[in-house]
């Protein structure tokens, strides 16, 4: 979103360095992400930019021999540092997985997960909102509201990631990180997913891996190229599809590799 | 002789293998379309080689005792003898042809004697001929088959479904057996014990059995009051119950630990120590549990006021509770860590932390495995025979004091069948009608145990 046609930046990554045990996984990443608005990280498998993604919520803290270096910027403030609460942050910043991974609970349950975690709700009736609403943003509610209280797992693949988006809204994040959403989804459910993250973007700063390019031209108006666990380039995804400065970007985007 | 010709079958089965399989050679260069991999050429020839040979010399040594026992005892037929008499001769006979007989040898005996080696002699000669024989006809056979280039394949696998098959029924058939014999024992138990006395008798004492003389006859009411099995299943399930109490935390907890929190290092380490506590033997936990922990509640206890049994129910409880700890933190473990990580992933993504995530993600969705675990443990529980043998006591008290002594189902049955017994007594037959009550309650709760599990299943996946 442009505020007076200035670009307003959500996340500020500043040299960012990834170390698995003693191989780097990224070198010196310096990205601005733009508020409101959709990045699309594109690159070959294994170049860095799930990685990326999963600093950006400190998911990477779960892996024991990962280590994070640099700074990573959320509204001017480091979550890198000692005094970011990670509970709060992951709050802020929702994520969605490759695979549709609902909990083995009721579709209701799953909705709810977050807001009873970060005590969202005060009453039922409260939490009963929070879950039609989250649902209904994520385009699912039609569908499900009659069985509510049955298992999330019962649902089509399609639907199972809608239900993964409504999880994710549900605590209100201002972020939305999402890790190659569309890959184990069939073209009609992917269609579907591509809609709702233009419809959320209003709302969401959105982050999405994907392989593919054709998805990150529909979706993203900015698109960040990796290569090797480098940022190779970035800018908006118009000029990075027609007209990149690279060479192995040109080539990347043609298909002569990766 | 048996060994010589056992071993020789099995080289010769080796060696048609050889030969099926260079034929199947000879076949290839000859450009032609083998219908099998060579190797089914040989396997082919092997088991046609083999295997008749094994039936006819199995089926030999289960009847050539028979036939020749009934031909040496057809010289004494009409003459009048019981058949514990010609049994005796029969015996006889074996043992002076070994060189064994030690008593009168009268010429009939002699007689008998060398009719029964002649007839050795010739039914050994006979079956190596039968066996050889019985290989030639069958590999020529089977080796024309593998000339002809017909079908090898279905055969050689159609035999190794047969050889699976009956392998699991072997163990099919064991169970079935045992569980009739249980059944025999146990109908004949209830002919003299009325099923009332037994199911809701309080009162056990079949020491009160030992009492009559077996020249008497069975008079059942003298019974009365002697067989009532309550006291004993109570003293099981409390026993079960207090040895629950302490394996499903401690087991539980450490399960989660070492699945969830302790670092690749800690679990490399700890794992394997916690299943030491499996391969403890459990007659160790039951003289720890008679000479250690026993004497230390009696004494703990008389320091406080209380009287506590040196063979009490608590002690016994607590040391078998320690004994299942590793299978329940073991098997939870393995549960917990094969749930998803993906599970995980979605969890802390949402902001929860890592207890909020155990309680309420991976915990829900391993359930079905850690109540597995634990009705497997219960079943340990209610089965275990060395740990209350020694530090439970053997006077079937029915209490509910955990500081008292009580006794349990299989306890008594090693009672009862230590020292003599004679069969067709009420008293051994009590043994059967207990086993067969101890394999009825834990079958009931395998049961229950797979019904919660494929209800959970049915839920979650």
């Amino acid at each position: 979103m442009r505020k007076n046609g200035v670009k307003m930046i959500k996340i500020k990554a500043k040299d960012v360095d990834v170390f698995y045990g003693k191989k780097q996984a990224l070198f010196n990443i310096s990205l601005d992400i733009e508020e409101n608005q959709v990045t699309a990280l594109i690159g070959p498998s294994g170049c860095g930019k799930s990685t990326f993604l999963r600093c950006l919520n400190r998911m990477n803290d779960v892996i024991d021999i990962c280590s994070v270096k640099g700074e990573i910027l959320i509204n001017d403030f480091n979550i890198n540092d000692k005094s970011c609460d990670v509970v709060r942050l992951r709050e802020k910043i929702g994520m969605v997985f490759q695979k549709p991974n609902p909990f083995p609970k009721t579709l209701y349950e799953n909705v709810s997960y977050g807001p009873t975690i970060h005590g969202m709700a005060q009453s039922k009736q409260e939490m009963d909102e929070i879950v039609e609403t989250s649902l209904k943003k994520a385009a699912l509610w039609e569908e499900v509201k009659d069985r509510l209280h049955e298992p999330g797992t019962g649902l089509s693949g399609g639907q199972q990631q809608r239900l993964c988006i409504a999880r994710a809204i549900s605590v209100r994040p201002e972020v939305i990180l999402m890790d190659e959403p569309c890959s184990a989804l069939d073209p009609i459910a992917t269609a579907q997913i591509e809609e709702l993250i233009d419809e959320l973007k209003k709302e969401h700063t959105i982050i999405i891996v994907t392989h593919s390019m054709a998805q990150a031209a529909r979706v993203s108006q900015n698109t960040g190229f990796f290569h090797l666990g480098q940022l190779i380039e970035h800018g908006s995804t118009d000029k990075i599809f027609k007209n990149p400065d690279n060479t192995k970007t040109q080539d990347y985007i043609t298909g002569r590799f990766g | 002789m048996n060994l010589i010709l056992f071993t020789f079958i099995v080289l010769l089965g080796f060696t048609s293998y050889y030969f099926g399989r260079k034929k199947a050679y000879t076949i290839q260069s000859t450009k032609k379309r083998l219908t099998a991999l060579p190797q089914f050429y040989g396997y082919y020839l092997a088991i046609w080689c083999a295997i008749p040979a094994f039936i006819i010399f199995s089926l030999w040594a289960i009847f050539e005792p028979t036939i020749v026992k009934l031909l040496i005892l057809s010289d004494y037929s009409n003459q009048g003898y019981l058949d514990d008499e010609l049994n005796l001769i029969y015996e006889k006979t074996k043992a002076l042809s070994r060189g064994q007989f030690t008593g009168e040898i009268t010429p009939f005996i002699e007689a008998s004697a060398e009719k029964y080696l002649s007839l050795r002699s010739i039914a050994q000669s006979s079956k190596v001929v039968i066996v050889l024989s019985a290989i030639i006809a069958s590999v020529a056979y089977a080796y024309k088959r593998i000339s002809s280039n017909s079908r090898t394949r279905e055969p050689v696998e159609k035999f190794l479904n047969a050889v699976l098959f009956t392998a699991s029924l072997a163990a099919i058939l064991t169970t079935v057996g045992i569980v009739f014999s249980l059944i025999f024992q146990t109908i004949d138990f209830f002919k003299v014990i009325p099923l009332f006395d037994f199911v809701f008798g309080t009162h056990w004492y079949p020491a009160k059995a030992f009492v009559r003389d077996s020249s008497e006859a069975l008079d059942p009411t003298m019974y009365s009051d002697t067989f009532g099995a309550v006291p004993i299943f109570a003293g099981t399930f409390f026993i079960a119950f207090i040895a629950m109490c302490v394996a499903i935390p401690i087991g539980l907890m450490s399960g989660i630990y070492l699945a969830e929190y302790a670092s690749t290092k800690v679990r490399q380490y700890a794992k394997p120590l916690i299943e030491i506590l499996a391969g403890i033997p459990t007659v160790v936990y039951g003289f720890f549990a008679a000479l250690t922990v026993g004497p230390f509640l009696k004494e703990l206890g008389t320091s406080m006021g209380l009287e506590v049994s040196a063979e009490s129910a608590l002690a016994a409880g607590g040391v078998m509770g320690i004994m299942i700890i590793p299978f329940i933190s073991s098997l939870s473990d393995d549960v917990i860590t094969s749930v998803p990580q993906s599970l995980r992933d979605g969890s802390y993504a949402m902001g929860a932390t890592k207890s909020e995530t155990i309680k309420r993600v991976i915990f829900p969705a391993a359930l079905p495995g850690i109540v597995g675990s634990i009705l497997l443990g219960v079943s340990r529980a209610i089965g275990e025979t060395m740990i209350v043998v020694m530090a439970s006591g053997l006077a079937a008290n029915l209490t509910l004091n955990p500081l008292e002594s009580t006794s349990t189902i299989t306890a008594q049955i090693v009672v009862i069948l230590i020292g003599d017994q004679a069969f067709g007594d009420p008293k051994t037959q009590a043994a059967f009608a207990l086993g067969m009550s101890l394999f009825l309650v834990t079958l009931c709760l395998n049961i229950v145990a797979l019904r919660v599990v494929k209800k959970y299943r049915e839920k979650y996946e």
